[in-house]
């Protein structure tokens, strides 16, 4: 009887995880594997494929367009997440902290941006940067700073890049930090304050190290959805000026989708998922030093 | 003094002067781009920053229909998004209560080789998906964007934590009354799980329904397109219409800022949850 229903309850078990696990197989784990498959041949889905070997990640290797997408997608990354968690930990400890009458105001406000499609963020913004016609300029122009070429020049556009991803970002993260913050017992302030510690120092000594995890967990998360940056460099800068702003993500797409490289696009996604990968690894065996568990 | 509260005025003060700059470039923008909007189609180039009141109309966002079929956009996105939200809830609900509630061989270890592909980027699966979808002969068809879309490891992860949660005695009760398990999930486990229900569906909606990479690979034909395709063939290469296009990402974004406004506290819930969890 106990056998039985064991067994039973086994089988209802494979059932509610069926239809994940086809998906998972379907979209999932064939992909991946195949991706690395197609990354060793040269097929255009046209003819039949042929056999590369290591030949499309030589020519990646090789390939001076690469470093500089390699290159740009590093240094959004750096800048977007390094911005993005500084201001977005600045605002939650200031919410957490002055605990203001409009506290779910402001929450909701700063966290606006993330709900809106980034295609819609980018064009919103491209309007506000625009040269001649944008707010921006317009609004520098009149206390008397001369127009900034916001996207049409190779020495800005990615900054400009990197603000806008910023902005849309930090109600996200912000979120994460008020919830970690709320979770500090409050008695361990009372010690701290009692001690006579300064609010930086208090912050430093208490807050920081108890709110860890949570900067861990928004470090990673960052630095791969970062390192996946597309809408907004496609949209608002299409790549350019000169290359200033193209991507590993619009690599892949332009190999893979108007040149029909499959097999150099399925090199550079395994490149970049290896990239990932090792930056993950190495911040998880930092975080051993810094965060708390 | 409980708590590391700030009291003194000066400071409070200085708080809010500092939230509201904050919340001032976040709604600017925004503001900025309704305005551009609601401006008659000359006055964009004539006068690019001008306020006046009384010369707004709603003709740019006649335009955008006239202009695209931007109707059919939002119908085919609002398909894309109801049938994948449908099935992520579906599977990952099912899924979760099974890692979370059932014993069998494999448990563990399939749970963990589903966990790990969380860490895999999207696009690493791009060019293998787009080829199977051609051999389906799904190439321009939602259904390429709505089956990958039905599955979701996270969300799988989000129920299994709740389900988790859900004391073991309300289905012994059950147990014992008979009950097999299909109607201990749907009738005494599932109600349980409303509110996480919800943050899914949120975090799922907006998630595809801004789904662009994806979209921009395997639609083809104009009536196929999603909104923020239609958004982009909008924008064109040259010769911007401001207006227009303002107008259409007002209206793309209204039914996700609807949406938000009523269900807020889940989503904000839901967000600080995957944090916390993490």
């Amino acid at each position: 009887m106990t056998l039985k229903a064991s067994v039973k309850e086994a089988i209802a078990g494979y059932f509610f995880i069926l239809p994940i696990m086809l998906g998972f197989l379907v979209f999932l784990a064939f992909p991946v594997v195949a991706s690395f498959f197609v990354s060793l041949a040269e097929w255009n889905l046209i003819n039949d494929p042929g056999f590369a070997g290591i030949g499309n990640y030589i020519q990646l290797f090789q390939d001076p367009f690469f470093w500089t997408c390699l290159g740009n997608t590093a240094y959004f990354s750096f800048y977007a997440v390094l911005f993005g968690m500084v201001i977005s930990l600045y605002l939650a400890n200031l919410i957490q902290e002055a605990k203001p009458k409009g506290a779910s105001f402001f929450k909701s406000t700063l966290f606006l941006p993330v709900i809106l499609s980034s295609v819609a963020v980018a064009l919103v913004w491209q309007w506000l940067l625009d040269g001649q016609m944008g707010m921006i300029n317009h609004l520098l122009n009149m206390v008397g700073i001369p127009s900034v070429p916001w996207l049409t020049s190779p020495a800005v556009a990615m900054n400009s890049v990197i603000m806008v991803a910023v902005w849309r970002q930090i109600g996200y993260n912000m979120v994460i930090f008020l919830a970690a913050l709320a979770n500090v017992p409050d008695d361990l302030y009372e010690a701290s304050s009692l001690d006579g510690a300064s609010r930086f120092q208090t912050f430093w000594n208490v807050t920081w190290p108890l709110i860890s995890p949570a900067t861990f967990f928004i470090a990673v998360t960052s630095i791969i959805n970062s390192f996946q940056v597309f809408d907004i460099t496609t949209i608002l800068t299409n790549g350019g000026p000169a290359n200033s702003t193209n991507t590993l993500i619009m690599m892949i797409y332009q190999n893979g989708f108007q040149f029909f490289k499959m097999g150099y696009a399925s090199a550079i996604a395994y490149v970049l998922f290896a990239v990932i990968l090792i930056i993950t690894a190495i911040q998880t065996i930092v975080s051993k030093k810094w965060v708390h568990s | 003094m409980s708590t590391l509260t700030v009291n003194k005025p000066i400071e409070r003060a200085g708080a809010y002067f500092l939230l509201s700059v904050f919340a001032f470039l976040m709604l600017a923008p925004l503001f900025w781009a309704l305005l551009t909007a609601l401006k008659p189609v000359g006055a964009v180039f004539d006068d690019p920053f001008g306020l006046s009141v009384e010369t707004w109309s709603l003709k740019s966002f006649v335009d955008v229909f006239q202009a695209t079929p931007f109707h059919i956009y939002m119908l085919n996105t609002l398909k894309i998004t109801a049938f994948s939200v449908l099935g992520v809830v579906a599977t990952s609900a099912l899924a979760g209560y099974a890692f979370a509630k059932l014993k069998f061989p494999g448990r563990d270890f399939l749970f963990m080789l589903l966990l790990a592909t969380m860490m895999i980027p999207r696009q690493v699966t791009l060019v293998p998906t787009f080829i199977l979808m051609k051999e389906f002969g799904l190439i321009d068809d939602h259904l390429s964007l709505i089956l990958p879309g039905a599955i979701s490891v996270f969300g799988m992860f989000l129920m299994k934590q709740f389900f988790i949660t859900v004391p073991a005695d309300y289905e012994e009760a059950a147990k014992i009354d008979g009950c097999g398990v299909l109607r201990r999930f749907f009738l005494i486990v599932l109600p349980f799980a409303k509110g996480t229900i919800a943050t899914l569906v949120l975090l799922q909606v907006m998630a595809v329904w801004n789904d662009f990479l994806y979209p921009m690979v395997f639609l083809n034909s104009e009536m196929n397109r999603t909104l923020t395709l239609g958004l982009a063939i909008l924008r064109g290469d040259m010769d911007t219409q401001w207006n227009m296009l303002m107008a259409a990402v007002v209206i793309s974004n209204i039914p996700i800022l609807v949406a938000f406004l009523v269900t807020q506290k889940f989503v904000i819930k839901g967000i600080a949850m995957t944090g916390l969890k993490g």
